[in-house]
């Protein structure tokens, strides 16, 4: 009962630091320069860990289809399409999104954090800035507009590592990318693109929220760190439930 | 001016301000003192609207302060500046940028003149060719200066400073107390200052407001500190060696 009251009042609490944080920006022009920043340290810094396990999941999905699926009956196409259904319906929006809630949630939830315990958002309410909006918008407009292109990166470095994958296992060029074209539809991207989108919104406002109303010490930073990592991975896998189910 | 009427303060069911009242005056340095635990920057924060209190008034220039909408006490808010103890500098930026930080946020001005207005601001706390590097690489004395030409930016109306002195050596002290207060009578602002510098106390103090278990004990100004019968605040000015035996020599002439 007690930890339900709890989950109440903090979900409350969540909802009414959102609401601060999509107020209108005080200054639009520093808005959109913070907006860059966080792109840059949240979009653009995370491309390397995204192409580095895109391309290692791309080749284990083709190297599993192939051996699981070893039958005289099946068509050989079918290794390319079923991997390319994986990667864009599951893996590149799923996995790679808890692989950023592992980067940028954490790095979202210390930043605010730090900044909370060292009285730096005080010395900010105290000048007259809306901090939510200050300080929280940017990365949420950030990471909903940057990670989409990071997902279409991951199912394109995750194609390419499964084209590797599967030649490395004898399956021709050919028939993986015959398999890879075959009854393509934008459906599959518009829904991994949606996910990622909601995905994105977990977890930069997940992760603010914690850093945001961090109290204590340098302790409580990883603490709410740790918070922020786990809580965001949770509801992302609990909606990515929920939309599997309502998409399809 | 800022007034406070009746404010009381809990934090779980412990009182740490009781039904205070108090009037800061325009153009003069107020110095909150009293013991650690005493209520000092919790009034300090119901004053600038980190703390809502429980009951009472917080008036500025005539206008309730915490029965303001948001939008309200932002316009308000940029009428003050605030040193916090640790300087809170933000560290993403570099000294040139944190000045500029209030001024850039609200004024439309060009670059050129709030870059004029940074190194002015920085003339006047005898701060000279640090635009460019960052917090970390200043020390202590020299960031809380920053946090000062910072404060002073934006032209406040109202200036606070939460133990401006914290931390630092007894020279630096001076420099910052009489920074403090040369800046509060050129700009006739209405500064509050929170020590446990007795230093300050005397040297700069115009109007001294000594908080006890979260009530105001007493009230007067530097040239009657030292004399006050007050036991409360007799035992919190008077409790080291040097000061014992400043009191000693005193009280024999």
């Amino acid at each position: 009962m007690r930890m339900l009251k709890n989950f109440f009042m903090e979900f409350g609490a969540y909802l009414l630091l959102m609401k601060e944080a999509f107020k209108k920006p005080q200054n639009m022009h520093i808005f959109k320069r913070k907006m860059i920043y966080e792109m840059q340290v949240l979009g653009v810094d995370s491309i390397p860990i995204v192409c580095v396990i895109s391309i290692f999941i791309g080749a284990a999905v083709v190297i599993q289809m192939i051996l699981n699926l070893q039958n005289p009956i099946y068509p050989s196409w079918i290794y390319g399409f079923a991997s390319r259904k994986a990667l864009i319906l599951e893996f590149s929006p799923t996995v790679i999104s808890l692989i950023l809630a592992g980067k940028c949630a954490s790095m979202i939830a210390s930043e605010l954090g730090s900044q909370r315990i060292s009285e730096q958002i005080d010395a900010m309410e105290v000048m007259g800035v809306n901090t939510a909006s200050y300080l929280i918008l940017p990365k949420i407009f950030a990471c909903l507009l940057f990670f989409p292109l990071l997902i279409v990166l991951s199912i394109f470095i995750g194609l390419i590592g499964g084209g590797f994958g599967g030649m490395a296992n004898g399956l021709s060029a050919f028939h993986y990318v015959e398999g890879i074209r075959l009854e393509f539809t934008t459906y599959d991207v518009v829904y991994a693109m949606i996910k990622t989108g909601v995905n994105a919104l977990i977890i930069s406002t997940i992760a603010s929220y914690r850093g945001y109303t961090m109290k204590g010490g340098s302790v409580e930073v990883g603490i709410q760190s740790t918070k922020a990592v786990v809580q965001s991975s949770v509801v992302i896998m609990i909606i990515n439930l929920l939309m599997t189910n309502l998409f399809f | 001016m800022i007034e406070l009427v009746n404010i009381s303060k809990s934090f779980e069911g412990k009182q740490i301000l009781k039904d205070i009242n108090i009037k800061f005056a325009k153009g003069k340095c107020n110095l909150i003192i009293g013991q650690s635990g005493s209520g000092k920057t919790v009034l300090m924060k119901t004053l600038v609207g980190l703390h809502s209190p429980d009951t009472g008034e917080v008036l500025f220039g005539g206008r309730i302060f915490n029965k303001m909408t948001i939008e309200q006490q932002i316009d308000v808010r940029k009428e003050m500046g605030m040193v916090f103890q640790a300087g809170a500098l933000f560290d993403s930026m570099n000294i040139e940028e944190n000045v500029m930080f209030p001024i850039r946020m609200f004024q439309k001005s060009s670059r050129g003149k709030m870059l004029d207005k940074v190194n002015l601001c920085l003339d006047r706390v005898n701060l000279k060719g640090v635009n460019k590097m960052m917090p970390s690489e200043l020390s202590g004395g020299m960031r809380k200066r920053v946090a000062i030409a910072r404060a002073i930016a934006a032209d406040p109306k109202y200036l606070f400073c939460d133990e401006p002195n914290s931390g630092l050596d007894p020279q630096t002290s001076i420099l910052i107390d009489d920074l403090i207060s040369d800046i509060t009578h050129e700009l006739n602002i209405t500064t509050i200052i929170n020590t446990h510098d007795m230093n300050s106390v005397v040297e700069i103090g115009e109007n001294i407001i000594y908080l006890h278990q979260g009530q105001l004990w007493w009230q007067g100004d530097k040239k009657n500190v030292l004399i006050t019968d007050n036991k409360e605040l007799n035992d919190f000015i008077f409790c080291t060696a040097l000061t014992k035996k400043i009191k000693e020599n005193n009280d024999k002439k």
